[in-house]
């Protein structure tokens, strides 16, 4: 009774009708989706916080500044021609001994920051990006036919699951990473390295994916219009797939966005251990361990522009998860 | 003097889209040891009026206006210490479902001497003596033993007859009851309405009894007050209200249940629904559905007014000897 | 295909035959548990030996309190459990010696459903065009968008819904509208059988009558057959030619509508009956009878109405009694048939 705090059917009921006939004037009061979008409680309760908003730029800056690095960089760190040594070991622009056209110093070998990054960070997203899809596919599936299927396909799943998660993601990536290593000659990894990464750090990731689809197909799979579909004699794949899935979907956006904030760490993890991506693809890990060895000796520029890369991208990403959480969860509205 | 007495209440939600007025300008009065059904369907506003009542809005709903008397103490504006003595001591409650309203994790005996011993300052041994008492009243078989036992060993049925004693217990002389019946079924509903009705009657408490199901109210309720978007559209003595109804809106909901005695080819409907309560329409709610609508219904309000019978009802029917025609 | 083609009853064989129709479900423990704990397996019988027929175009109710195994009978004859015991046939053919999805399909077609709870009986994803049209698209009926398209505003405007509602989602309509939408996905197909679950139960008495009214329109239009599940005895007498009242997985009594509200034979159906609200007012002074249903699980020897029944005898705790037939009604109970019963 004082449970519901607005009367639900109030607020669920349709327009007024004359008779039981819809149509007139609540066809013309449909709106445009993104007349829609801007209307929608999401859209407000993303607006109404000054914390998410600055965090969604902040992201997208970065990102767009990664994604459109070739276009924008200020210079070409790849292209040998343009790299000069004596350029090596430029201060900022805004320190004392800096050259403007290098904005954020230069490392060892001549290479402008700023474009080092970017193209840096353009790695990193990369690989955050494709092993969170990656671990997505792979988990959503694992949950939609464990909820779906129920009984003896269930518990094996999700024992496997549960192997799986008493092992630390990190060492999982290592371990991936490792035996495609030793497995292979050492051209043919330097070619697929990324993709291996991809695959080592995906794989570390699906369980919670896995769970929290696998709950939510619990609760969808008992629903009447599943029942429906099932009358008509849908196989089960179409039913899972056209029907459970779509409703699932939810949370799991919400896991993706905070995990990407993971990924990119534990991209940056391995690289900076020496064993992420190649050296010819430099991520912002592999630029933070370079720039490491110069820390002590003065050039502090070349690891730490990186590490704050790095840390507002992670930051940014993981504020945005946070407010889809919580903008996304009914009981807290 | 009235036992309870309802002024003008509203009670509004505020919401991103707008205010929502769930309950609009809604006066009646109870008095002691009567039964008044208040009837209506989802939305109507009829659960909001007695969780206004005692005062057990969530907000961000409010009650926005009026007053709510009790033996003519005003309550609405009761600070919250002195609000918990009237709710159990005063007025007792009784909702839906049993199975939230009273707490697993303790036994029915433990919640019964509790609530006694808060109300009426028995002594453990007094409280649980009566507690006993009142679980054989309510039906509960070899309740000396069953005093202990927790709520989910008791099936649904017997837990309500439980949810009943422990409204009953502190002897209010006020019950809400909200859909006290709707999550049983049939064979235990009539059981557990006749055991309201019974011990309503012996110790003399009011009754407000709030449901959907007009054949629960003809069977219990002295009066009813039907409701319609967050107002009264009728209220008079049960007979009249389900035999003779006068506001169209009663008449149509009597024409469409089915009923036991006579049989009929096709139920009377009302065609469209009730509206939402962000689009309530000008006027009088129920123009855009009422068969007899005219000109008067589109523009003003009505308020409840006498009509031809002991019922009043909001109707411009009513208005004056026969109905007035003319155009507004 | 014509689909205002009046109805020819073909008084042979009946559309709906059920025999002996039971299902169990297994509520123990997981294995582990049981080893521990030493218990054994418990069953619930949900259905435990149930026959009827419905002949072409008429309308049978199967009415009950909760636990009586109504709603299982219902998902049984449609198909989404698999009995453990009993036969279903739709027209002659038995569902059971279809064993592939292909050859299923024809049978499916000609069956529907309709559910009880009108929020959770649409896929919230899908817009109501794709929704009412799912059944056209998997038995393959139509092809072509525009076609398809001409067809679900025809069933939209049938059940009273405007053919520009295709385009929205479920969410924006109410609990009566979204009914209607059932009723039109169910329609979709042209089925002959319709399985409705409780179709009025969650909605408001006014619009009920609304649904209630639109059904009899379109079973005297289209021909259809109703197996109808409702706790609700007078929504029962409204709709119903025949009403079976269960008890416990069981088929007590199966009378035609009038005959049992006239008539009633079992001491549970009497039960029922009085225990239903006097809304004609006629000051009828009602006996509720006590005693609560008893678990499915482990339900008493012999009658299991027996604990609760005023006419019980020592062979109604012995002997099961079964469904016999006097005149028009069948009935199960030991005190009829030794004439115990008054009236």
């Amino acid at each position: 009774m004082a449970g519901d705090a607005i009367p639900r059917d109030a607020a669920a009921s349709g327009p007024v009708e004359a008779g039981a006939r819809v149509g007139g004037p609540e066809a013309a009061r449909r709106k445009g989706p993104v007349a829609r979008m801007l209307d929608s409680d999401l859209w407000y309760s993303f607006s109404r916080s000054p914390l998410t908003v600055a965090s969604a730029l902040v992201a997208l800056v970065l990102i767009g500044g990664a994604v459109l690095a070739p276009v924008l960089a200020p210079h070409n760190p790849f292209d040998l021609a343009t790299l000069n040594l004596m350029d090596a070991f430029n201060p900022p622009a805004f320190m004392a001994g800096g050259d403007p056209a290098f904005l954020l110093g230069t490392d060892d070998q001549g290479r402008d920051m700023l474009s080092t990054i970017m193209y840096g960070a353009r790695i990193s997203l990369f690989v955050g990006f494709c092993a969170v899809l990656f671990a997505m596919t792979l988990g959503v599936a694992i949950g939609l036919v464990a909820g779906y299927a129920g009984g003896a396909t269930d518990a094996v799943l999700m024992r496997i699951a549960d192997i799986k998660l008493t092992f630390p993601a990190i060492l999982v990536a290592l371990l991936v990473d490792g035996l495609v290593r030793a497995a292979m000659p050492r051209e043919l990894h330097d070619r697929i390295a990324l993709w291996v990464v991809i695959f080592a750090i995906g794989i570390s990731n699906w369980v919670q994916y896995a769970r929290t689809v696998r709950g939510s197909t619990l609760v969808e799979k008992s629903k009447e219009y599943v029942m429906a579909a099932r009358v008509i004699g849908l196989s089960n794949l179409r039913i899972m797939a056209r029907h459970v899935l779509p409703n699932v979907m939810g949370p799991v956006l919400v896991i993706a966005t905070l995990n990407l904030g993971f990924a990119i760490l534990a991209e940056a993890t391995l690289s900076f251990l020496g064993v992420g991506v190649p050296p010819t693809q430099p991520s912002l890990g592999t630029l933070i361990r370079i720039g490491n060895d110069f820390l002590f000796s003065g050039e502090w520029w070349i690891t730490v522009f990186p590490g704050i890369t790095l840390a507002l991208m992670v930051l940014s990403v993981n504020l945005l998860g946070d407010w889809l959480r919580d903008a996304l969860n009914p009981k807290l509205r | 003097m009235p036992l309870l007495e309802v002024r003008n209440l509203r009670v509004e939600f505020p919401t991103r889209r707008g205010t929502l007025t769930a309950v609009d300008d809604v006066s009646f009065a109870i008095e002691e040891g009567e039964v008044l059904g208040v009837v209506g369907e989802s939305g109507a506003g009829k659960s909001i009026t007695g969780a206004a009542i005692i005062r057990l809005i969530e907000p961000p709903g409010r009650i926005a206006g009026g007053e709510v008397i009790l033996s003519g103490r005003r309550i609405d504006t009761l600070p919250a210490e002195e609000m918990r003595h009237v709710r159990g001591r005063q007025i007792g409650a009784i909702f839906q479902d049993p199975l939230t309203t009273l707490n697993p994790l303790y036994s029915i005996g433990r919640q019964l001497v509790e609530t006694m011993q808060t109300h009426l300052g028995l002594s453990d041994r007094e409280a649980r003596a009566r507690a006993v008492r009142w679980l054989e009243d309510v039906g509960i078989p070899a309740a000396a033993q069953r005093i202990d036992a927790y709520p989910h060993q008791f099936s649904g049925g017997m837990r309500q007859r439980v949810v009943i004693a422990l409204a009953l217990c502190a002897e209010p002389r006020l019950v809400i009851a909200d859909e006290p019946t709707t999550a049983l079924d049939v064979s235990i509903q009539a059981q557990v309405i006749a055991l309201l009705k019974r011990l309503c009657r012996d110790h003399g408490t009011a009754v407000m009894l709030v449901t959907h199901d007009m054949g629960v109210i003809a069977e219990t309720a002295d009066r009813v007050a039907v409701m319609y978007a967050g107002r009264i559209a009728e209220i008079g003595p049960v007979r009249e209200v389900v035999k003779s109804a006068r506001h169209p809106y009663t008449e149509g909901l009597m024409g469409s249940i089915p009923s036991l005695g006579q049989k009929v080819e096709r139920l009377r409907q009302i065609d469209g629904a009730m509206p939402r309560l962000t689009d309530i329409p000008r006027g009088c709610a129920f123009n855009p559905r009422c068969a007899r609508v005219f000109d008067r219904c589109r523009v003003e309000r009505p308020e409840l007014m006498p009509t031809d019978g002991p019922s009043r009802a909001a109707c411009w029917l009513y208005a004056g000897r026969g109905a007035e025609r003319d155009a507004a | 295909m014509p689909l205002d083609a009046a109805p020819t009853r073909e008084a042979e064989r009946p559309l709906v035959e059920v025999e002996d129709l039971a299902r169990d479900f297994d509520v123990s423990k997981p294995l582990l548990f049981r080893l521990l704990q030493g218990e054994r397996r418990r069953i619930l019988h949900a259905v435990a030996g149930v026959s009827f027929a419905i002949p072409k175009g008429t309308t049978l109710s199967l009415v009950g309190e909760s636990g009586c195994g109504k709603t299982t009978v219902a998902r049984l004859v449609v198909g989404l459990y698999a009995p453990t015991r009993g036969s279903i046939r739709i027209d002659g053919t038995d569902l059971a010696s279809l064993t592939t999805r292909a050859a299923q399909a024809p049978v499916r077609r000609r069956l529907q459903m309709i559910f009880q709870d009108p929020y959770a009986s649409l896929n919230p994803r899908w817009r109501v065009g794709d929704i009412i049209a799912e059944p056209i698209r998997a038995f393959g009926l139509l092809r072509g968008r525009a076609e398809i398209e001409a067809r679900v505003g025809e069933l939209l405007r049938q059940v009273g819904l405007s053919p520009k509602d295709a385009e929205k989602f479920p969410h924006e309509f109410s609990g009566g509208q979204r009914q209607r939408i059932s009723i039109a996905r169910a329609l979709s197909s042209n089925p002959e059988f319709l399985v409705c679950d409780e179709p009025t139960s969650a909605l408001d008495v006014s619009v009920q009558a609304q649904i209630l009214n639109l059904m009899k329109d379109l079973q005297a239009r289209f021909g259809l057959t109703y197996l109808f599940i409702s706790h609700n005895l007078a929504v029962v007498r409204h709709m119903s030619d025949r009403i079976g009242v269960m008890y416990l997985g069981r088929i007590v009594e199966l009378a035609p509508g009038e005959t049992l509200f006239a008539r009633p034979l079992h001491p549970y159906t009497r039960l029922l009956l009085e225990a239903i609200p006097d809304l004609e007012m006629t000051g009828r002074q009602r006996t509720p009878v006590g005693g609560e249903v008893p678990s499915p699980i482990d339900p008493p020897s012999g009658c299991t109405f027996h604990p609760r029944c005023p006419f019980a005898a020592a062979r109604c705790r012995a002997e099961a009694p079964p469904l016999r037939r006097r005149g028009e009604v069948e009935v199960a109970c030991h005190a009829v048939e030794e004439g115990r019963l008054p009236g």
